[in-house]
């Protein structure tokens, strides 16, 4: 027969020991040797992973920093920018005040420069026309012109009228000193007598005169009584042409005139 | 003509004779073991390993995972003796090609042997994975109706295994020798490369059918797996 019973149990005896053997010498080390290997591959995944997972910590933690820093610079910048505008406007408002400032120190400068120039424009005017008038109403008295003077103040006294007529007379009255009647030149005895006479009547009582003669007076008479005076002269025309002349020169009246003179253009 | 290297006594002492199978089943342990000795003797365990250690690995593993296939769970378990059947059978048909060579699997007191060890091995997992009485439950399964259809069933799969590896690695031997005889060259060679093919075929079809004999025992529940095919399948393979 081709079945040998003795081969068949030595083969199911061999099969076990080859089984054994193929255990003990190669399955085991091979699997051995894979689960280490696999093992190994593991942990390098997972120390991969750990270090993948620390890395993104990192990178949350610097991208977190980053954000601050940048929240940080932006803050700055913006209290940086506001600072600058604060400062710039502070520097523009006091630049704006000094030149204001200055602009008013200037224009005061100017105004009192032309004032004074005005002044001195006027002053300078005032005594050139004064001084030529002067000269010419001197050069022009005469004797008739004396008479003609005598007789406007005679005519003036006749106008007194009221408190100013009553003011005079009660210190013509209680003078005790003597009245002073001055003229540019030394008065005729007949304008003396008429101007006498005029006074007297006028004041009702007799009034001692005392003549004398004060080129100052230019051309007119004038009557000097405890402080009070009553004249007629051309230097009191002149006087009153002087004030207006000054009060023209005035800055406002400067300005008053040039505003008027633009509107009329 | 020998039909079995059985016939082929090398000493005899009394009912125990030392036969040409005996030995060339010794010389291809020791060959076997031997190989995987020395290779495993200098195993790396980092990524870069010897050519022959990628070979063993390639090979531990596809048995493995070929395990796993079929549906048994705990493979690592059952891979030293299933991956032993495939190894032993698959260099049982590849030593064919040796001259003077005769492959232990040409043996039909191998193929019983081989078939008697998994008749054994198939209670005997069957009962560490369910219990002696959740495995001899089986044998009455669906209907007690079925218990001799299944004893049948057990004894006459064992019986398939064995004649089936024999006779198709006794016919390859058979047919080279009776070419070489009549046409010596080029005939012989492809028979051969054929045989090697039909060889290494057996060997798969053997340990897959041992696997799906232990996954039918070891199952714990009642529908089969879709892997695995039913007994009748897989005896007409």
């Amino acid at each position: 027969m081709i079945i040998d019973w003795f081969t068949v149990g030595a083969q199911v005896l061999n099969f076990l020991v080859l089984v054994w053997l193929l255990k003990r010498f190669l399955y085991q080390p091979i699997l051995n040797a894979i689960d280490k290997r696999e093992k190994r591959i593991a942990e390098s995944l997972a120390d991969a992973a750990n270090s993948k997972a620390q890395a993104a910590a990192e990178r949350d933690r610097l991208q977190g920093k980053h954000d601050a820093f940048d929240k940080e610079r932006a803050d700055l910048l913006a209290k940086a920018v506001e600072a600058a505008q604060t400062e710039r406007k502070r520097l523009i408002d006091a630049a704006h005040k000094a030149a204001e400032d200055l602009s008013d120190k200037q224009r005061k400068a100017l105004a009192s420069d032309a004032k004074a120039l005005s002044a001195e424009i006027s002053r300078r005017a005032e005594t050139e026309v004064f001084a030529i008038a002067r000269k010419a109403l001197t050069d022009m008295a005469d004797a008739s012109l004396e008479e003609r003077m005598s007789e406007r103040f005679i005519a003036k006294l006749s106008e007194l009228k009221g408190s100013a007529k009553t003011t005079l007379a009660k210190m013509l009255e209680s003078t005790k000193e003597p009245v002073v009647l001055r003229s540019a030149f030394d008065l005729p005895s007949k304008q003396k007598a008429a101007i006498q006479k005029a006074i007297t009547e006028t004041f009702k009582h007799k009034i001692d005169l005392t003549f004398e003669t004060a080129p100052e007076v230019v051309s007119g008479i004038e009557m000097m009584v405890g402080g009070q005076k009553l004249a007629w002269s051309l230097s009191d025309y002149l006087k009153s042409l002087e004030s207006s002349v000054s009060a023209l020169m005035k800055p406002d009246s400067m300005k008053e005139s040039k505003v008027a003179h633009e509107g009329r253009s | 003509m020998r039909l079995s290297p059985d016939e082929l006594v090398l000493w005899k002492i009394g009912a125990v004779e030392l036969n040409a199978t005996i030995v060339f089943t010794w010389a291809l342990m020791g060959v076997l073991v031997l190989g995987s000795l020395f290779v495993t003797r200098h195993l790396s365990e980092k990524e870069a390993r010897s050519n022959w250690q990628n070979l063993l690995e390639i090979v531990v593993t596809g048995i493995d995972q070929q395990i796993k296939d079929i549906g048994l769970e705990h493979s690592l378990k059952y891979l030293p003796f299933l991956g032993t059947l495939f190894l032993f059978v698959a260099a049982s048909s590849l030593s064919s090609i040796i001259p003077m060579f005769e492959p232990p699997t040409g043996s039909l007191s191998t193929t019983v042997a081989l078939a008697i060890c998994v008749f054994v091995a198939v209670p005997l997992y069957g009962i560490k994975a369910r219990g002696v009485a959740g495995y001899l439950k089986s044998y009455i399964e669906p209907t007690i109706i079925m218990l001799p259809f299944n004893i049948i069933s057990e004894v006459s799969r064992t019986l398939a295994l064995a004649v089936r590896l024999f006779g198709n690695m006794m016919s390859g031997a058979m047919i080279v020798g009776i070419l070489i005889s009549i046409t010596p060259l080029l005939f012989p060679i492809v028979m051969t490369a054929l045989g090697l093919l039909t060889g290494m075929v057996q060997a798969y079809i053997f340990s897959i059918l041992a696997t799906v004999y232990i996954a039918a025992a070891t199952r714990n529940d009642q529908a089969p797996h879709p892997s695995i095919p039913t007994s009748e399948q897989s005896t007409n393979a």
